[in-house]
């Protein structure tokens, strides 16, 4: 057998010990009518080797974006991963280590997440972060789940342009609780409502969720309701795209009580959508509230700086049902290698890329604008993702890409509706080169 | 102790550049929607965060060093095939919004691991989606939920034993279930008397773990589940333990209508020093249609991911869950088979209960020597020297193994949960065995060796109660200003 050690004489000696002649008997307990004698249906073990080939065969049936050029986003981003992340989160020492409960020989993975926690609070601006979530989606519900149980409020405000994977996941967390969903509409920049959200406030409102960059990517500007929001007692949870916060305003900036957001681009695969990265940081007052794990610097006996897991009572192994949460593994080594990318772009780097993304999304998107019928379907501010009102249906526009080794981007229809039908999400990396815009364009202009 | 990353930071160094000429200020954003700062991130080269990093990483205990004998946590060898697998191109570069023509190996690798789960475990349906254990317990407790709601039944009671993880009530609670703890049975198992007491029709489900925490095979499950059918509740298996019954027994058979296993205990896949994890939840038909999407089905030789039905629970994942976990663990099933999955379980209760035996009257079992993938003892008898469980797991360090899981199931007064796992050999064993049979003697003759254990670690006993009182959690921001 592939992973034991055990062998004949090993197994009789122990059996031996236990006073029992055959492995049968370790099975003693189970009642008769349940034990299977026959093998699993799954098939004879294969070796090592057509193991790998198999799986092989099964890649070449896809067509990944990573050998392709992609336009997709939508939460999930084709940056580049630096080599040395690789070679960093793939040693033993990190990946094949439990959650740090025994702190003295987790000092590695503890050092990690305290150093997770404070990159995520100086790019959100907000004084703590915990140790991860799931994703950006569960994040978000989570975020919202715990405003309500801040303010003892029951109605979410939550704007119409946040990805609608997130209101989905939104809708299922809260389906069991006593919690209203209202939606706040948009402009024709793209963006939250203003006059409509401030018209929707009251005394029972929780908390507005909003998303800057929006599913859309066009940017919100949550300083211009922020007070009114205030004066509620509501909360204002924000997710932000870590990487748009390289030059965009922070959560700590507006003054928001909590930001959550999708990691995956800091430093992670694609990996068809998971593992994700999700992250949460707050307001120090809501600190008791926060779900999660959370690591301390502390000292050891000796006086030697030293870190480990803390204010657990918030955490379901000790609370069980009062606590804040029931999350228990969460995505650490995404948060490893987040925590490595960050470290590498450094200050400088990180405000390169942003601007780099930037940069060539604007070029993109005056370059598909100057094609006949092409138009952008919000006028508001972006990041580095926009919508494309095309002259046909966005499927068209698919398809004929894609013949050309194109992903030109993902079409709204699927999730807005018939209004949506011409409507195109795309997004650009600092991968994505005036090559592959070219291509791009030659698509377009045969339409 | 080591310095942060922020405190090697120096003004103007750089760990990485991007081809190109330097982009201009961003031009298409107003002024407005800019921060004033750039974050303050460390400035730092490639090298200082290789070494960096590198330093940090040989201060983890991990699974390729030593044995990690953490109770429930099933913490086995995580077999490098399987990472490989996981960083094929044709996988780890997939965008989860390709359509479906672009993604039929992976699409048919959510196929086959559903599959396979059935076949394990003997339900009807899984679905993948849950990133965790405590994700699946969730997504299991909303099934139950719709179920009843659908069925226009108004059960709000969800009874959990008092040995069950923390999870188990939490995830109850999340969903606006009521919990009620069971005291266990003398014999550390379900006590059919009081469960009938509090079976009624206001029960949702039963939650239950098998083998459960103490390691003991319910001997009376049959009975347990027609008990709570009867009463028209479901049962839940938290199958954290599953690594016990790999083609000995299947939950399926036994009755569960939903479960959920872990592919990081179970199915080999690395715990990366907390998570990514993924908690698949099987289920029974009847709840079959309330599963949540993504929905993979094969149509006319070809695969499809299919919109979920008017009845399903909705999303719980922002895609289709931890994928690149499914391949890990897919890897593994297949390299197993179904001969080589009941291996696993032979040798992962033959070592537990080989340590077991020998560690039995040194450190007392209350429940029985006999187990199946693990089992609790008690420090107890050390309590008169002053030593406690906590002492004894840190004195396990300083023989270069983990701590056992301690404190834990609650029902054992200072409990030490072993689980060996199958990937141990004798000779690991009887180090371990060694070790605490040396442990034992030492809290005897020098308990204050162990009260004041480890004391051969990076770092020694921590202050937690500081870190607790005024929690530092995070850097201060003059360290990255350098």
């Amino acid at each position: 057998m592939p992973y034991l050690y055990h062998t004949d004489e090993d197994r009789k000696q122990m059996l031996g010990e236990l006073g029992i002649d055959s492995e049968e008997r370790l099975f003693d307990q189970i009642p008769e009518e349940f034990l299977i004698t026959e093998p699993l249906p799954v098939g004879e073990g294969l070796s090592e080797f057509d193991t790998l080939r198999q799986f092989e065969t099964l890649a070449q049936k896809n067509t990944p974006a990573g050998d392709m050029v992609s336009f997709l986003g939508g939460g999930v981003y084709d940056h580049i991963v630096p080599s040395i992340i690789k070679h960093l989160s793939g040693r033993s020492e990190f990946y094949t280590a439990y959650t740090p409960y025994q702190a003295e020989v987790s000092q590695g993975t503890l050092q990690v997440v305290f150093e997770y926690q404070s990159l995520i609070a100086r790019l959100t601006g907000l004084p703590v972060a915990n140790a991860s979530m799931y994703d950006g989606a569960t994040a978000f519900a989570e975020a919202a789940t715990m405003a309500t149980r801040i303010t003892r409020r029951r109605v979410l405000l939550c704007a119409e342009n946040i990805s609608p994977r997130y209101r989905k996941v939104l809708k299922t967390y809260t389906n069991g609780q006593d919690v209203v969903l209202e939606s706040v509409p948009m402009t024709s920049r793209g963006d939250v409502d203003a006059d409509a959200l401030r018209s929707r406030l009251s005394q029972e409102v929780a908390a507005v969720l909003i998303q800057t960059p929006n599913y859309f990517g066009v940017l919100e500007c949550p300083w211009e309701y922020r007070e009114a929001i205030k004066e509620t007692g509501a909360l204002l949870v924000a997710s932000v795209d870590p990487m748009s916060l390289s030059l965009l305003r922070t959560p700590g900036e507006y003054n928001a009580d909590i930001a959550v957001g999708e990691g995956q681009g800091l430093g992670n695969d694609l990996n068809f959508g998971g593992p994700l990265l999700g992250f949460m940081a707050c307001r120090m007052e809501y600190l008791r509230s926060l779900p999660g794990r959370l690591v301390s610097e502390t000292k050891d006996v000796d006086g030697r700086r030293a870190y480990v897991l803390t204010l657990q009572t918030r955490e379901q192994h000790i609370r069980r049902e009062k606590a804040t949460s029931n999350i228990c593994t969460n995505q650490g080594l995404m948060a490893l290698r987040a925590t490595i990318y960050l470290s590498l772009l450094g200050k400088t780097g990180f405000r390169e890329l942003g601007k780099i993304c930037h940069e060539k999304a604007c070029r993109l998107s005056q370059m598909i604008t100057g094609c006949d019928g092409f138009r952008l379907r919000f006028s508001g501010p972006f990041f580095r993702e926009f919508v494309v009102r095309c002259p046909v249906d966005a499927e068209t526009i698919i398809a004929k890409a894609r013949d050309k080794g194109i992903l030109a981007g993902i079409p709204l229809t699927k999730y807005f509706g018939a209004d949506y039908r011409n409507d195109l999400l795309v997004a650009v990396t600092e991968k994505r080169t005036d090559a592959d815009f070219e291509k791009l364009r030659e698509v377009l202009e045969t339409v | 102790m080591a310095r942060t990353i922020f405190e090697k930071s120096r003004a103007g160094r750089r760990g990485y550049r991007f081809s190109g000429e330097p982009a201009p200020a961003p031009s298409g954003i107003p002024d407005s929607y800019l921060r004033k700062q750039a974050a303050g991130l460390p400035e730092v080269s490639e090298p200082e965060v290789m070494r960096h990093y590198v330093a940090l990483s040989t201060l983890n205990h991990h699974v390729d060093k030593d044995l990690y004998p953490l109770g429930s946590c099933t913490m086995k060898y995580n077999p490098k095939l399987n990472e490989d697998v996981a960083a094929i191109k044709g996988f780890a570069g997939l965008h989860p919004e390709q359509r479906d023509d672009d993604t039929q190996g992976a699409l048919e690798v959510i196929h086959l691991l559903e599959e396979k789960l059935c076949a394990i475990t003997g339900m009807d349906r899984f679905t993948l989606s849950a990133a965790a254990g405590a994700h699946g317990e969730l997504l299991g407790m909303l099934l139950a939920k719709k179920y009843f709601v659908d069925r226009k039944q108004n059960r709000r009671k969800v009874l959990v034993p008092d040995s069950a993880h923390g999870t188990n009530p939490a995830s109850a609670h999340l969903v606006g279930f009521q919990n009620q703890a069971l005291p266990s049975g003398e014999n550390g198992e379900v006590d059919l008397d009081v469960l009938n007491r509090n079976l009624d029709d206001e029960t949702a489900v039963f939650m239950l773990t098998v083998p459960n925490t103490l390691g003991i095979f319910e001997s009376r499950i049959g009975e347990i589940i027609e008990l709570v059918h009867a009463k028209g509740a479901l049962c839940y298996l938290d199958g954290a333990n599953l690594n016990a019954l790999l083609g000995w027994a299947r939950p399926g058979d036994m009755g569960f209508d939903i479960i959920h296993v872990n592919l990081h205990k179970t199915f080999s896949t690395p715990h990366g020093g907390g998570g990514p994890g993924s908690g698949p939840v099987g289920v029974k038909e009847a709840l079959a249609p309330l599963l949540p999407e993504p929905r993979v089905r094969r149509e006319n030789g070809r695969y499809v991911l299919a919109a979920d039905g008017a009845e399903s629970v909705g999303a719980i994942h922002s895609f289709y869950g931890n994928f690149g976990i499914y391949l890990r663990a897919l890897s593994y099933i297949i390299r197993h088979g179904g001969d080589g999955l009941r291996r696993i379980s032979a040798a992962a209760n033959l070592n537990a209960n080989y340590v077991a035996h020998a560690l039995d009257g040194l450190y007392p079992i209350p429940h029985g020597k006999r187990c199946m993938h693990e089992f609790v003892a008690s420090g107890e008898p050390f309590k008169k020297y002053g030593v406690r469980t906590l002492d004894i797991a840190k004195r396990l360090m300083d023989f270069g193994f983990h701590a056992p899981t301690v404190y834990f199931p609650l029902i054992v007064p200072e409990a030490l949960m072993i689980e060996p796992t199958e990937t141990e050999s004798k000779e690991t064993l009887d180090r371990f065995i060694d070790a605490m049979r040396q442990i034992a003697k030492e809290a005897a003759e020098n308990p204050e060796l162990l009260q004041t254990a480890p004391h051969n670690t990076p770092v020694r006993r921590l202050d937690e109660v500081t870190a607790n009182r005024k929690p530092i959690l995070t850097a201060p921001l003059e360290d990255s200003t350098g």
